[in-house]
């Protein structure tokens, strides 16, 4: 039995509708999902599928005057949900931090790197300006900065894409925050930079027992970092499971497309499964019926149904829709 | 830093040649010597071509132009045909003028423009920004010389507020009356200036704000719980006010071509209008220098934009 305590984050319900030309759309749509103390959580998706969207819900960083968020987003009983915005600036960055996908446009290019690191001190610690330089040092050490002291005086400009995420991360765990949300924290970095940034984000959160929320497209950051999975298409979650569950039992037809969408070696040669169409757009999004339908159309209408629901499969392992039982590749024998 | 100052202020001496052999060859291109005017129709022709060789006008071209910027150096710009006293002199008291309404009307239009700008800026599409944009719009249609004379229909005759012409009333004495009448001679063209120049600002800034507003490096700072005002004041506004600064320079520029029309219409006695009556009147050696007056702070406009742009944006202070 896990204690109450172990449970950072329970998003119920989530609807989170984005205005477009007067009318609202779900981008997130009934997202339930829990992180828990020491747990990675990942939900990954092609580009659209509204991963970013459930990012800056919990975060609470959206254009409130075009965007409508409803459910619950319970962090220690207090619903994050419809926040005000004084006690939400209380939370971020202090027991929320984020990172972003691009390190060079998410740091103010016209303020010295350690300044930005230690902006986030000044408004949740009391700190004088002496102890935050020190902190911000100490920070840049955790993280692997080579020169800190260096570092601190410079601009964003100057540092190369790794340094960037690497102060972007010092910023996001300056203040110990139990959740960490990172999005898509290394799409924009080189390959070998990739791994370090990984490697340095596991580190972290064994040493704080932070949770954190690893947003990607990515399948292989899945299966090196992740704990639990959630699998997110067209606004919603359709397969959500511990990690080992998600890559050596995927269920649903989009996770599976994925997997098989996924290189498996360093074989240049290899076929990869290609998903046929691409995500619909916010306002194209059918919303009757199983989402993904459209993009496995030698799959029968029958075969779904006809408003999926998530199903625990087994114990932890939860698929939207009836479909993959009889889900089958183009190429394969239809049937099972 | 200072260094690309250095550098900056290195890069500014062949233009300044440049700009003055194009100047010098303009002065020698337009009609007239030092002698025109002072000459009648029953001077022996020997006896002037004597003079002119004296004053050098047959020495080579190369000697002709070290001897021009020589006297330059000396502030010697050269005597007038047509009122007959040193350029220098004639150029001096207008210079002063100039830079009194330019300052004057340079200020009122940063704190018009600024202030504006935040607003429209940060209240996007709101009453706000719409008033503004209204306002610029108008900035921007009336034909400058079309506002001015509004101005002065309006403050000067009908309301009877600020003297329409002139940069001192002749009875003023004293060192205070002197200066009282000189700045009670500057409010109503100042003003007026300062109200028409306001539109490129407000527009940079409102821009600058609106675009900044949903860059990444804000959603971080707000990220980091960093309240909306501090948001605002320290990253947005800072980083929308860096164009501000650089295009500080080119104002120079937009003041002296705008100087000609504003002391024109206000007999306002200044560079602007010394130099459309030079060229009515075709003093051309008041018209060379005027012109390389002219070019010279040009070049220093632009040279002050790159050094402001330096301190303020560290991408260009560092490289
Ligand atoms: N502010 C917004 N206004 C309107 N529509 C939006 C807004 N933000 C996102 N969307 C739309 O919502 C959907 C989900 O977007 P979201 O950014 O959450 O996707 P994502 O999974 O993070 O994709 P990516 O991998 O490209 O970051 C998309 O169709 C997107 O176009
Ligand atoms: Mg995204």
């Amino acid at each position: 039995m896990e204690k109450q305590s172990d449970l950072l984050l329970d998003i119920q319900h989530l609807h989170t509708a984005y205005r477009l030309n007067g009318k609202f759309y779900d981008a997130a749509d009934d997202i339930n999902l829990t992180l828990k103390r020491n747990e990675i959580l990942s939900i990954v998706g092609e580009s659209g599928c509204g991963k970013s969207t459930i990012a800056s819900s919990i975060i609470g960083l959206y254009d409130h005057k075009n965007t409508k968020v409803t459910g619950d987003i319970l962090y220690n009983e207090l619903n994050l949900v419809g926040l005000n915005e004084n006690l939400f600036n209380k939370i971020r960055g202090d027991k929320i931090g984020m990172i972003f996908q691009d390190p060079l446009a998410s740091l103010n290019p016209l303020m010295r790197v350690g300044d930005q690191v230690a902006e986030t001190l000044y408004y949740h610690t009391d700190m004088n300006e002496k102890e935050r330089h020190n902190r911000v040092i100490e920070l840049f050490n955790q993280v692997g900065m080579p020169k800190p002291e260096e570092t601190f005086q410079m601009y964003p400009f100057e540092l190369s894409g790794g340094l960037r995420q690497r102060v972007v991360i010092a910023m996001a765990i300056a203040c110990k925050p139990e959740i960490i949300i990172a999005d898509e924290p290394t799409t924009a970095l080189d390959v070998t930079i990739q791994a370090q940034i990984l490697d340095l984000l596991e580190d972290i959160q064994k040493q704080s027992q932070s949770g954190i929320i690893l947003i990607t497209h990515d399948l292989g950051v899945v299966a090196e970092t992740a704990d639990q999975v959630a699998v997110m298409y067209g606004g919603q979650i359709v397969e959500k499971a511990d990690v080992k569950t998600v890559f050596e039992h995927p269920l649903h037809p989009y996770t599976r497309s994925l997997l098989n969408s996924m290189p498996q070696s360093e074989d240049e040669e290899e076929d990869l499964h290609v998903i046929q169409g691409t995500v619909p757009s916010l306002q194209d999004m059918p919303r009757n019926g199983d989402r993904f339908a459209a993009r496995i159309p030698w799959i029968p209408a029958s075969a779904h149904e006809e408003n999926p629901v998530m199903h625990e499969v087994e114990p932890g392992h939860w698929v939207r829709c009836t479909c993959w039982k009889t889900f089958h590749f183009q190429d394969e024998v239809g049937g099972e | 830093m200072w260094k690309t100052v250095l550098r900056r202020i290195l890069i500014m001496i062949p233009q300044l040649i440049i700009l003055s052999i194009l100047v010098f060859f303009l002065a020698k291109m337009m009609p007239g010597d030092p002698f025109s005017g002072q000459i009648n129709p029953n001077t022996d022709p020997k006896q002037i071509e004597a003079l002119k060789r004296a004053a050098g006008l047959y020495d080579p071209v190369p000697v002709q132009y070290a001897r021009w910027v020589g006297n330059l150096f000396k502030g010697d710009l050269g005597t007038s045909y047509i009122q007959h006293v040193p350029v220098t002199s004639l150029i001096a008291d207008r210079a002063v003028n100039t830079f009194w309404l330019s300052l004057f009307s340079t200020v009122i239009s940063y704190s018009i423009a600024i202030p504006m700008g935040i607003s429209a800026g940060r209240h996007q599409d709101e009453w706000q920004d719409q008033a503004v944009q209204i306002f610029n719009y108008i900035t921007l249609a009336v034909p400058p010389f079309v506002f001015y004379i509004l101005g002065i229909w309006l403050f000067g005759f009908t309301l009877g507020w600020f003297p329409i012409s002139g940069s001192i009333s002749p009875n003023a004495s004293g060192f205070w009356g002197t200066l009282g009448s000189e700045i009670y001679h500057i409010i109503l063209p100042g003003t007026l200036v300062a109200l028409i120049t306001t539109t490129s600002v407000v527009q940079y800034l409102r821009t600058g704000i609106v675009d900044n507003k949903v860059e990444d490096y804000v959603r971080t700072a707000h990220s980091k719980g960093v309240p909306e005002k501090v948001v605002f004041n320290k990253h947005i506004l800072r980083n929308s006010l860096l164009p501000i600064a650089s295009s500080f320079g080119t104002v120079i520029t937009g003041l002296l071509s705008g100087s000609m029309i504003v002391e024109s219409v206000f007999s306002y006695p200044g560079m602007g209008k010394l130099f459309l009556d030079s060229i009515g009147q075709r003093d051309y050696t008041t018209l060379t220098a005027l012109i390389l007056i002219f070019g010279f702070l040009t070049l220093l406009g632009n040279l002050l934009s790159d050094i402001i742009m330096s301190i303020v944006d560290p991408r260009i202070r560092i490289k």
